[in-house]
């Protein structure tokens, strides 16, 4: 498999685009996070409410081995959303010198090749930053990794799962997002897979929480968001979550209200979300990549596109308590002839940037108001390596709650919903 | 606003782009007074009091004192001139600013005029050439607080104001009754950007929140992804173009719907979100649609979101975003159904374009208390509402390029509910929404022309000795006819089209010519026969058993309405056939039953005790209100029953008005003795019913 570094940008070199804005923030989230790895040695407490596998076994059978419930290697959970297909496979790091012995050559093949690259053709990318080591899951000790590659490649997946002979192993995979339904019939007919289908929300939530309780700094907010020089990250003990309100960026958005593990409702959502970005970056600036989008968006000023209240009314709104800096209309100097010829392409995939995460800020807002909900979760691929729109949407859940509202994130923004179907699939077996 | 900047160039050719001549336009500007102007980024709205004088026509009861004459008119009819206020509102695009302004410069004779209140983003652009043209200064209002102002006037004095925009039903609009509260509502005004306004009273009202994501972005983005420079162009484009190649749907995740949750699989999961995935070319139609979709649907969202969180369910949406335009009603209102399930619905506002205007003006205007008053929309100089939808008529866009006007006339005096109505809100005057029924409303249209002639001779005739009778008759006929014209393709221009409605206009357009009662003389004429025969009818009642009498008395008020002007078939009958009597018209009346047919309830009911009191609505002069409806009124006295007779304000066609009553009833009284004691007890008494209208509206 040829290894094609050319996507791979590990975290800190994401966190750049944040660097431009607070390098302090963004020095303590690069501390934090090898601190993180650290963190991950630590032995996990032994009761946690979302631990799978963990059958109610009556007292005097403990001694019976977990491992008898669990389904046979190698344990994947995927996520084929409308933009990225999210992949997390869980590597044991346990393997009994008997069981090495028993282990076929496929499935060995699959292990080493996931873990020994970061990159797979020529979009695939393994997030080397977010991978949880030492984790017990199932009785087993190993690593966590998380994998990624745009959902219009599928088909080269579909591929290599044959060609490595998954379904030797697995006649079954347990799949959530839109794909697990639009694929199904391709991973039958290619890969010779049954997918399993699970519900996305379901996953994402359960993932969420699963995650939160995994690791203590999976959750973190920003400090001082209203204040730019002195705003950096903090981890955030999300201990007891309910209520809260997800909010899951994907392509599209998804507002759920989640009260418990169980009981939770998708309350409202916005077509305006990574794939909007994405989509007009691409159109407006030739971009390809949501990284290179993103790269553009932190050198470029959306003060030049936007029309500012300022730029209508000379200043501050008083009458209605609007600040001029605040922006009255997205892309609205572009209505001019000689504005929009010296705009710069930077200008335009931040104006894009920055509209978009408004647009979602505000319909977040509004959402918690109406459901009664303080803290708003921020999860989803959108926030990947986007320390700007993080920024933004602290800002305004505080700015316009008059701090009523804390925008809280979670380290491993994309992942949930594949991490909720891996917990699925040992839940199930 | 980037067009205005570059008007000035064609600057010297514009008089010739105003097709109509512009003392049509800018009416009354001698005695205009109180003006203010609304320049937003492509229109300007100028509005201005102003004092018309007009004919009325008078009746005055001769003195009676002396020994009659035979063949003497039963009262005097004088057509007298009276002077009332009238709003008027212009419309007219920003390039003509100029031109408009050096027009009302050389027509203001008034000089007591100092100010001229401003309000809209180019208040502060034109301040120095309004200040230098017209010598006025200028004094600018803030624009939200103008919008809201002018909210309120036209929500709460113009029926119909508001209206359900319903692209795929038998008629586009659906005009709403007019709430007699009117607060509180949302008012969602989108201009460049998103204002969201909580209105709770005349004076409070709250911005609760906005959006960046208006009609800037809209024309902003729009202009940079197709290369379009123009708001409308863009409009265009998108009404021609397919979101679904751009914008990725549930579908194109999900392979269908997201079942569990509902989400159907055409709806909308990433706005543009092909355009990140797929490398080809995007056509400008479907981008730009995707555009519009994406704008519309966010704001609908948030509208939803802050009228939950408020708890309001009537939600206005105005500027120049929604203007008119049925491409942005439409996505508007597709996406505040979807968010609420249909719980609220998108309203939009006949006279959205000059709610700013109307708000500075009355800012201005404080000291003539102009909010005390009720004002009534004048439909003969009003143009009524032109959608500028791209695929209508071609009429239209001639007319959306040049001016557009709205006129209002302070009424006599403030209107209220009658207060017997018990639910105001749901009370619909009319039968017939001829808005909705297209056949109805051929059939109404045709007759009303075919009727026109006649109203102009009557017209001419009422007037024998007044100068220009027929010159005037005959704009008057120019004008009706291009009112029904206008109808016939537009029948929402004024609201909910009726016959109630054509009827007024009818009566507008008469008295903008200065015939103000073109039925005087036959109405006199008529009242002069009926009164002879009243004793006589009377007399020959009074012979009857009661139960005969009773079924006589009620037969006679269905006859007595036989004799309408209004009605065509009738018309046609009396007309040719002047000697047409009532006893004629009573056999001429169908059967038993009749369509509505409550009589032996109504002959049950007088066999108990006698009923405390009665109001009538009177309709027709001559036989109709003397030999109809007295003695069923006389009937009523007699049984102890108090008698109301409401009758019209002013005249229409050949309805008793209340002047004419108070001098029929006095001579009723002189020859009847039952009548008599009854006016002097006060169990008999006139009133007023407010309207000019032929038809009857208790609102």
């Amino acid at each position: 498999m040829a290894s094609l570094f050319r996507y791979f940008q590990p975290r800190h070199l994401l966190c750049a685009t944040g660097v431009v804005l607070a390098a302090a923030g963004t020095a303590y989230l690069v501390q934090r996070l090898s601190k993180r790895v650290e963190l991950q040695e630590v032995p996990r407490e032994p009761e946690e409410p979302t631990k799978p596998c963990t059958s109610p076994s009556p007292a005097g059978h403990t001694a019976e081995p977990p491992r008898l419930n669990k389904p046979p290697f190698p344990w994947f959970g995927m996520d084929i959303g409308g933009t990225l297909a999210k992949l997390v496979y869980f590597e044991p790091k346990d393997i009994t010198t008997e069981e090495e012995q028993e282990e076929t050559e496929n499935l060995r093949n699959i292990r080493s090749c996931l873990t020994s690259n970061v990159a797979y053709g020529s979009t695939g990318i393994r997030d080397v930053h977010l991978e949880m080591k030492g984790l017990e899951l199932c009785g087993r000790m190993g690593n966590l990794h998380f994998i990624r590659f745009p959902t219009q490649d599928l088909p080269a997946f579909l591929r290599m799962t044959r060609d490595k002979q998954f379904s030797r192993l697995h006649k079954t995979l347990c799949a959530t997002g839109g794909g697990a339904y639009k694929f199904e019939a391709d991973f039958q007919t290619i890969a010779g897979l049954q997918l399993v289908k699970l519900d996305e929300l379901d996953c994402v939530i359960r993932g969420a929480l699963y995650m939160n309780s995994s690791g203590p700094s999976e959750c973190f907010y920003l400090e001082n968001p209203t204040h730019p020089e002195q705003c950096f990250l903090k981890p955030y003990p999300l201990e007891n979550p309910y209520p809260f309100l997800l909010v899951n960026i994907g392509s599209g958005v998804s507002i759920l209200a989640v009260h418990s593990r169980d009981n939770f409702k998708r309350v409202s959502g916005t077509s305006l979300g990574g794939g909007t970005f994405l989509g007009l970056c691409c159109l407006l600036t030739g971009c390809s990549t949501f990284e290179e989008a993103l790269e553009m968006a932190s050198r470029g000023e959306s003060t030049q596109v936007d029309k500012l209240v300022r730029d209508i009314y000379g200043g501050d709104y008083e009458r209605f308590g609007l600040p001029g800096w605040i922006v009255a209309s997205s892309f609205g100097n572009m209505i001019y002839k000689e504005q929009r010829d010296s705009v710069s392409k930077e200008d335009l995939a931040r104006a894009a940037l920055v509209t978009v995460t408004n647009n979602i800020g505000s319909i977040s807002r509004m959402c918690a108001l109406n459901e009664n909900i303080e803290r708003v979760v921020f999860v989803g691929n959108f926030l990947r390596g986007n320390m700007l729109s993080m920024k933004l949407l602290a800002y305004s859940m505080e700015y316009w709650s008059a701090g009523r509202l804390k925008a809280l994130f979670l380290q491993h923004e994309g992942y949930f919903g594949a991490v909720g179907s891996l917990l699925e699939l040992l839940k199930s077996s | 606003m980037a067009d205005c900047s570059q008007a000035g160039s064609g600057r010297h050719s514009m008089d010739k782009s105003i097709t109509l001549p512009p003392d049509e336009i800018f009416r009354n500007l001698e005695n205009a007074k109180r003006f203010a102007i609304d320049i937003g980024g492509s229109l300007t709205k100028l509005a201005y009091y102003s004092t018309v004088q007009h004919k009325v026509a008078k009746v005055r009861s001769f003195d009676h004192t002396a020994k009659e004459v035979d063949g003497d008119p039963l009262y005097e009819i004088s057509v007298q001139e009276e002077i009332t206020a009238r709003l008027h509102f212009i419309k007219f695009e920003n390039a003509y600013i100029e031109t408009c302004l050096d027009f009302i410069k050389d027509h203001l004779v008034n000089t007591e005029t100092k100010v001229i209140k401003a309000t809209g983003g180019g208040a502060y652009k034109f301040k120095e050439l309004i200040e230098k043209k017209l010598k006025l200064k200028v004094d600018k209002e803030d624009e939200m607080s103008c919008l809201i102002k002018g909210c309120n006037f036209v929500l709460k004095n113009i029926p119909h104001e508001a209206f359900v925009y319903a692209k795929h039903a038998d008629s586009e609009f659906r005009f709403q009754n007019t709430h007699p509260d009117i607060f509180p509502y949302l008012l969602i005004n989108i201009g460049s950007g998103v204002s969201i306004v909580k209105v709770e009273s005349e004076d409070k009202f709250e911005r609760i929140g906005g959006s960046s994501i208006g009609g800037g972005t809209f024309w902003g983005l729009g202009a940079l992804l197709t290369k379009t420079k123009r708001f409308d162009e863009l409009l265009q484009l998108a009404s021609r173009g397919q979101h679904t190649s751009v914008d990725m749907l549930v579908k194109d995740i999900y392979g269908g719907a997201y079942g569990s949750l509902g989400l159907t699989g055409d709806l909308i999961a990433s706005s543009f979100g092909k355009s990140a995935t797929t490398d080809k070319e995007f056509s400008k139609e479907d981008m730009a649609k995707s555009l519009l979709h994406m704008i519309s649907n966010d704001i609908g969202q948030l509208a939803c979101l802050y009228a939950r969180l408020h708890n309001l369910t009537r939600v206005y949406f105005g500027g120049f975003f929604i203007r008119g335009h049925p491409v942005t009603m439409h996505t508007i209102t597709y996406s505040i159904n979807f968010f609420t399930k249909g719980e609220v619905q998108a309203l939009f506002l006949r006279h959205e374009g000059y709610l700013g205007a109307i708000g500075a003006f009355l800012k201005g205007a404080e000291e003539d208390n102009p909010n005390q008053y009720s004002w009534g929309e004048n439909y003969a100089g009003s143009s009524g509402l032109m959608s500028v939808s791209p695929d209508l008529n071609p009429m239209q866009r001639v007319r959306s390029g040049t001016f557009d006007m709205l006129e209002m006339d302070r009424l006599e005096r403030q209107l209220v509910n009658l207060p017997l109505l018990q639910d105001p809100s749901s009370y619909i005057p009319d039968t017939v929404d001829l808005t909705e029924d297209a056949l109805a409303r051929q059939y109404w249209l045709y007759c009303f022309e075919e009727a026109l002639d006649g109203v102009v001779n009557r017209a001419v005739a009422s007037q024998p000795d007044l100068p220009q009778a027929v010159e005037r008759a005959e704009k008057f006929r120019q004008k009706y006819l291009h009112k029904l014209q206008t109808l016939r393709h537009q029948p929402f221009a004024y609201g909910s089209l009726t016959v109630r409605s054509l009827l007024d206009t009818r009566e507008h357009c008469l008295n903008e010519f200065n015939f103000p009662d073109p039925y005087s003389k036959i109405k006199q004429k008529e009242n002069d026969v009926a009164l002879r025969y009243f004793q006589k009818v009377v007399r020959s009642l009074e012979k009857l058993p009661w139960e005969q009498r009773q079924f006589a008395l009620v037969k006679g008020l269905l006859a007595g309405n036989v004799f309408d002007w209004g009605a065509k078939a009738v018309s046609d009958v009396l007309e040719s056939n002047p000697e047409f009597g009532f006893e004629e018209a009573k056999h001429q009346l169908q059967d038993r039953p009749w369509l509505i047919d409550c009589y032996d309830q109504w002959v049950e009911r007088l066999k108990g005790p006698p009923h405390k009191c009665a109001l009538f609505f009177v309709d027709n002069s001559g036989i109709d209100i003397i030999l109809g409806v007295f003695p069923f009124v006389r009937e009523l006295l007699c049984r102890g029953t108090e008698v109301v007779l409401a009758s019209n304000s002013g005249p229409a066609l050949n309805d008793v008005t209340n002047s004419e009553l108070q001098i029929l009833t006095e001579r009723i009284a002189a020859m009847d003795s039952v009548i008599q004691a009854a006016i002097k007890e006060d169990r008999l008494t006139l009133v007023q019913s407010g309207s000019s209208s032929p038809c009857l509206d208790l609102r």
